[in-house]
């Protein structure tokens, strides 16, 4: 079944932002890890993965109408 | 206290007004410092005795309408300790030494180079190859003489953080690279400190708030032996807009802690991307 979700990329990370990122096309129930690969986002540069504002990992799942953030490992100062 | 400063203190304040009209005592910054000076106490001494009896002094006076009599002698109480005097530290220092925290114990083995004048605040063209810590100290005695402060001219190891951070009551992370920055977690573990880490790349970063019995950092950066040294910022740099929204941020959880409050960025996460204007927290646990 057909979904979207939000995508928003952070520090960097905004390269890889597809089209139409507010209304993403998923398959319902696709990994977090399967969309990085959909993405071209390579794993050690998902860092910090956040789902509706919640901490979440590469097997989380989703099912549409969430808000993906993508943030990369930070470590400036 | 002996009656000495008190007296002293009570004879040389005098009444003002807030700028909403509000009546106060206060007692100038020429004033702490003259006592301080003839009864051999350190500023910070004087003035935590005049706000013990209600007199305000007058550097602070802005302050006081966010924080309590008591809340501000709670600061010139405490220690803070502060890791790293690049773009964050820099800020930080600078902040928490206008706030009135009493004793800033700092830690850099760095000295500056051209390439941090475009955000470290401590940097200026006369002090390029000169130390980090140097011209904090410097800095300090200029904007806050009654204050107290150590220096240590060497970089945090996995040897020499209990030392270089034994009395800190609250840590302010402000490393530049994540392997210290677990290095430094592990410390404030040992002598059970606090401690408010920020990280910056570009124009985006993030800051929480570890305690420690918190997991920590490993819920930002996974497996400590794992994580890369260098982040994001080592492809995108650090502009100084961002590092020093993150240094002020920090300063916030500082004196939050040290006021004991309970909204804290504990086991949260706060996400700055000045390119996108987001804030957000996010929930670690």
């Amino acid at each position: 079944m057909k979904s979207q979700i939000q995508i928003k990329l952070f520090a960097g990370l905004q390269r890889f932002i597809p089209p139409s990122a507010d209304n993403y096309s998923i398959e319902a129930g696709i990994s977090i890890r399967n969309l990085l690969e959909q993405l071209d986002i390579p794993e050690e540069k998902a860092r910090l993965i956040f789902v509706n504002g919640v901490k979440a990992d590469l097997t989380s799942t989703l099912d549409g109408g969430e808000r993906v953030g993508i943030f990369p490992p930070v470590g400036g100062g | 206290m002996a009656t000495g400063p008190i007296t002293e203190i009570l004879k040389k304040s005098k009444s003002k007004k807030y700028p909403d009209s509000t009546p106060y005592t206060s007692i100038s910054v020429d004033n702490i410092q003259s006592i301080s000076k003839h009864l051999g106490l350190s500023g910070r001494e004087i003035e935590i005795a005049a706000l013990q009896q209600d007199v305000v002094p007058e550097r602070y006076a802005r302050n006081m309408k966010s924080f309590s009599l008591e809340q501000q002698a709670a600061l010139l109480q405490s220690q803070v300790s502060v890791v790293g005097l690049g773009g964050l530290g820099g800020a930080v220092v600078e902040i928490l030494a206008r706030a009135g925290i009493g004793h800033l114990n700092l830690i850099d083995g760095d000295k500056f180079e051209d390439s941090n004048l475009n955000r470290q605040f401590l940097s200026i063209c006369d002090r390029i190859n000169t130390p980090k810590v140097q011209a904090a100290i410097e800095r300090i005695h200029d904007i806050n003489p009654s204050i107290g402060v150590t220096i240590h001219y060497e970089f945090l190891d996995q040897h020499n953080g209990s030392r270089l951070l034994e009395k800190s009551d609250v840590t302010v992370d402000c490393l530049d690279n994540i392997n210290t920055r677990f290095i430094l977690e592990k410390t404030c573990r040992q002598i059970g400190s606090p401690f408010v880490s920020a990280a910056v790349a570009g124009s985006a970063g993030h800051v929480t708030t570890i305690f420690p019995e918190d997991p920590g950092l490993q819920m930002i950066y996974g497996d400590p032996d794992k994580a890369p040294a260098k982040g994001a910022e080592a492809t995108l740099g650090t502009v100084p807009y961002a590092v020093t929204l993150l240094a002020a941020l920090q300063t916030a959880e500082v004196i939050k802690i040290i006021h004991k409050k309970n909204e804290l960025l504990r086991n949260k996460l706060l996400i700055v991307d000045l390119e996108a204007a987001l804030f957000q927290v996010m929930d670690l646990k």
